[in-house]
């Protein structure tokens, strides 16, 4: 295997008294797209900082493409695309104009950057924005303009910090297929999400992340196989009885969670759970069968959902 | 490898400044060009309004004013302090607030910051379109007074010089102040130092009207350094005392910049 070009060992960030971000390690390869899932707090955007070399560590190394980001910041960040989690787009500015001032601002020459912003636009879907005011445009164009405007540089590494947070989901699902399209490119992606199903769409790896630490690494479908059953049986007895029949209901399952409004039971095969809790006489008001996803990895590992 | 590393590889970027100062300027144009243009023509106005009515209206009463040996009709007086409030005016307006907006509300040095650009490149690159302002709007204020024949002199046109280096050390010293602002309150705070600094530091009447201890108060304040410089240049009266207001400047710059680029790093690479 060649050199990651990003690898990351026990790197801490302490902020006063609160620990962000607690020892973690993890490399990234060239033309990987790699996933830091957690909740909200998880320390995600805080490492995410780090590599951008806009934030400093307390300890641990950093290296990106062989530079420490702290040492080398410039020249790290010339590698970067970056696509931060707020909109931070030059609102005085049109489309077009927005693209060519973040190439200059990389030194790149007029001519070159003429010639990207046709590509670029075309990329985003935003070929017939191209003279309005940024302030114009809906969050989803937004966000495409600003994975455009990472992408001036030719970077790379592209950054990107929850993506979709905040867009409906038609506007998602556009994004992410301009996404899985860089990959399809070998653009390296690095991502933070707290959507399991994002992670699982772009994410050829990823790490779980909680409290500044990393619970688990694989890829999402490596994960499940690891931390989950095959499928999860969902029922509701409604919120009275969910308690009552819980200790009843374990006993036939191989794990069991217990959540305020519902049930999430663990097996091979749900359908025949389902039969088996109907057989016993028990009628739970709702109940779903579904695959395993990263949502029960996480509840696993942490005993908590991952948008609470 | 891509043009942007190759770059970056080839200016051995420092932390603080990768060397691209103008392309602050371009993007001031950029946005400037379609901006909204009452604010930019008020600034311009305001030095002239003064002049009409302080000149013309309170000139007819005053008459002559005498300071040292010379005395002189007083509109001509006031004219370059007029211009050394105008080239401050021009400068104060876009290090302070449009700096605000950009520090504070849209994020764009933040934006900056994580491309290859160091704080000394903002820092420089703002501060440069503030003193561009300062210098267009004491051009302006000195073709309105030319066309009213109140130009002594050829001479006169060093006062430009003079204004370009009032308005540089204005939008120096003004982005650092506005670097440790966070609220729309505290930014109220330059007001209140900027009328009183500009009704009393002698552009009006010359300050040997005041008792002893405020004149010394005055002389302290950058607004009679830039008045004091931009009148001995627009009437060729050069002594000394100028390389004292020419250093007051320098300093001044020096130390904006450094303060504005070391605040920039503060607040956003950490």
């Amino acid at each position: 295997m060649s050199k990651p070009l990003i690898s990351v060992r026990g790197l801490t960030k302490v902020f006063g008294d609160f620990t962000a971000v607690d020892g973690i390690d993890f490399d990234v390869a060239k033309g990987e797209s790699f996933g830091l899932l957690g909740p909200n707090g998880a320390g995600k955007s805080t490492t995410m900082r780090i590599l951008a070399a806009t934030s400093t560590r307390t300890s641990g190394t950093v290296e990106i493409l062989d530079k420490d980001p702290e040492k080398f910041g410039p020249l790290v960040r010339a590698h970067l695309g970056i696509v931060p989690q707020e909109d931070n787009l030059d609102g005085e500015l049109t489309v077009t104009e927005n693209l060519y001032i973040y190439g200059r601002y990389f030194g790149l020459s007029k001519k070159f950057i003429k010639a990207k912003i046709e590509e670029l636009l075309e990329f985003a879907q935003l070929e017939e924005k191209r003279d309005v005011k940024v302030q114009a445009l809906s969050g989803g164009m937004k966000r495409r303009l600003t994975i455009a405007r990472g992408l001036v540089s030719e970077p790379d590494i592209l950054l990107l910090d929850e993506p979709t947070t905040g867009l409906d989901p038609q506007a998602r699902h556009i994004l992410w297929d301009r996404l899985f399209r860089l990959k399809e490119q070998g653009v390296t992606l690095v991502l933070t999400t707290h959507f399991m199903d994002e992670a699982e769409q772009l994410c050829d790896r990823l790490v779980v992340m909680d409290k500044g630490a990393i619970m688990a690494e694989g890829s999402p479908q490596g994960l499940i196989k690891e931390y989950s059953s095959k499928e999860v049986l969902e029922v509701r007895f409604g919120s009275d009885r969910n308690k009552e029949v819980a200790p009843q209901l374990a006993q036939m399952c191989e794990r069991m969670e217990t959540l305020p409004d519902r049930l999430l039971m663990y097996t091979e095969d749900g359908e025949k759970l389902l039969e088996q809790i109907a057989a016993a006489k028990m009628h739970p008001t709702t109940s779903l069968v579904r695959r395993s996803s990263l949502e029960d990895v996480f509840l696993r590992l942490t005993g908590r959902t991952l948008i609470e | 490898m891509s043009a942007a590393v190759d770059i970056a590889e080839k200016n051995k970027s420092s932390a603080m400044y990768a060397g691209r100062p103008q392309v602050l300027l371009e993007r001031g144009w950029l946005a400037f060009r379609s901006s909204n243009w009452v604010p930019v023509i008020t600034g311009f106005v305001e030095p002239v309004l003064f002049l009409l009515a302080f000149g013309y209206g309170m000139g007819t009463l005053v008459g002559d004013v005498t300071t040292g040996s010379t005395t002189i009709d007083y509109t001509l007086f006031i004219a370059p302090g007029l211009l050394a409030n105008s080239a401050m005016n021009g400068a104060i307006y876009d290090s302070t607030w449009n700096v605000f907006w950009k520090l504070n509300e849209s994020k764009l040095y933040k934006t900056m910051l994580s491309t290859p650009l160091g704080p000394l490149d903002i820092a420089l690159g703002e501060i440069t379109w503030a003193l561009i302002r300062g210098l267009v709007y004491s051009l302006g204020f000195l073709t309105v007074v030319t066309a009213l024949g109140l130009t002594p002199s050829f001479w006169a046109i060093l006062a430009i010089p003079a204004a370009s280096l009032v308005a540089f050390g204005f939008a120096s010293f003004g982005m650092a102040i506005t670097s440790f602002f966070k609220t729309y309150q505290q930014m109220g705070f330059i007001n209140i130092v900027l009328l009183p600094m500009t009704l009393f530091s002698g552009s009006l009447y010359p300050i040997s009207v005041y008792p002893d201890w405020l004149e010394k108060v005055i002389m302290a304040l950058p607004l009679w350094h830039a008045i004091e410089m931009v009148r001995a240049f627009w009437f060729g009266n050069l002594t000394s005392g100028v390389l004292v207001h020419i250093g007051y400047f320098l300093v001044m710059i020096a130390l904006g910049l450094y303060v504005t680029s070391r605040r920039l790093r503060a607040l956003f690479l950490r």
